[in-house]
């Protein structure tokens, strides 16, 4: 890496700078006035919205195995959904999702 | 409002997010180890992590900068990885908006994928709960994921163990994500949006920036909004 200290230290502070404005860009505004109906209806989507599309591409292919799907991680994942809408638990989702992970670890070695 | 009640939520928030901790550790000693390989020296690399405070980001930004790549590209490249937070920002306003701003500025810094979704499926559940025990809910998860943050990240870089492969602990938050989004997933709209995510994140997958996952999310939110208000006239239209 051919950075400077000051170059580094000046990303570093850039991107916590841009990080915490973009955290507080729509918490920051004054007032907490209510917003629209139709506002609050698109952003209680955020959630589900958000996190399956984060998590799919870390299930199907996961840097950890070079992006090779693992049917081990996929197995978990599937465990761990299924649990989840079943059981309507968070603790019994992961529990179940860890025990699929390291029981097809250890089986497929 | 009692402090005993206060007392309480904390709590309930520190348990909500408490499967995070074993994912947070190793997380925060690779990026530790990752910058040391970089060559980035100990003050650096606990700046970012204290000062960026967001992992994946992070990671786009050191690997940038070991492919030596012009500065402002590092830097809009990292920010669009962290692009989501200004959803998660929207998300949390009309609970968390009247807040006074000291504690907006505190609750901004400690937005994390792991606070932002165990504290957002509590307010939905209860959103008649009063503002500070809201803030006292969102305090406690952020407890047990910001300061071991800090730390995984001070031991990774410091004592430079890795932990083996076998552990799959890459694997833990994906799977801890799931865990708490699953249970959530009750009407239609809800797996409708939640199936968009999926299906369209995986289709935009190459776009650059990591835009496409915004993208998607995006067309998740308004498919979700679209089919509880198809759903909503249609029960208007039966009565």
């Amino acid at each position: 890496m051919s950075f400077s200290d000051g170059q580094i230290w000046f990303i570093i502070f850039a991107l916590g700078m841009g990080s915490f404005l973009l955290r507080f860009s729509f918490l920051g505004l004054v007032g907490g006035k209510s917003l629209p109906e139709w506002a609050l209806r698109f952003l209680r989507y955020t959630p589900m919205a958000v996190i399956p599309g984060l998590v799919a591409p870390m299930v199907l292919w996961p840097a950890a195995t070079q992006g090779h799907t693992d049917p081990a991680r996929l197995a978990a994942a599937l465990a761990a959904i299924i649990a989840g809408l079943w059981t309507r638990n968070v603790i019994a989702a992961v529990i179940v999702g860890l025990s699929t992970l390291y029981a097809m670890v250890y089986i497929l070695g | 409002m009692s402090n005993q009640a206060v007392r309480r939520v904390f709590w309930g928030g520190f348990w909500a997010s408490i499967p995070f901790i074993m994912v947070i550790v190793p997380f925060g000693m690779m990026f530790g180890l990752a910058g040391t390989e970089a060559g980035l020296s100990l003050v650096q690399i606990m700046g970012f992590t204290i000062i960026v405070i967001a992992g994946a980001a992070q990671f786009a930004a050191l690997h940038l900068m070991l492919e030596n790549a012009p500065i402002f590209i590092i830097i809009l490249t990292a920010l669009a990885v962290n692009l989501r937070m200004a959803m998660y920002s929207a998300s949390l306003y009309p609970h968390l908006g009247r807040l006074n701003f000291w504690k907006k500025i505190l609750v901004s810094y400690l937005i994390l994928d792991q606070s932002y979704i165990a504290s957002i499926l509590q307010f939905e559940k209860s959103p008649q709960v009063s503002l500070g025990l809201k803030f006292a809910f969102f305090m406690g998860t952020v407890t047990p994921i910001w300061p071991f943050w800090y730390l995984g990240t001070y031991v990774g870089a410091t004592v430079g163990a890795q932990i083996p492969p076998q552990y799959a602990l890459d694997f833990v938050l994906p799977l801890a994500f799931l865990a708490m989004v699953a249970p959530t997933l009750r009407t239609r709209p809800q797996v409708a949006a939640a199936l968009t995510s999926v299906v369209m994140s995986l289709l935009l997958i190459k776009l650059p920036y990591n835009s496409g996952l915004l993208v998607a999310a995006l067309l998740a939110m308004l498919v979700g909004s679209y089919v509880e208000q198809k759903a909503t006239a249609r029960r208007i239209q039966k009565t």
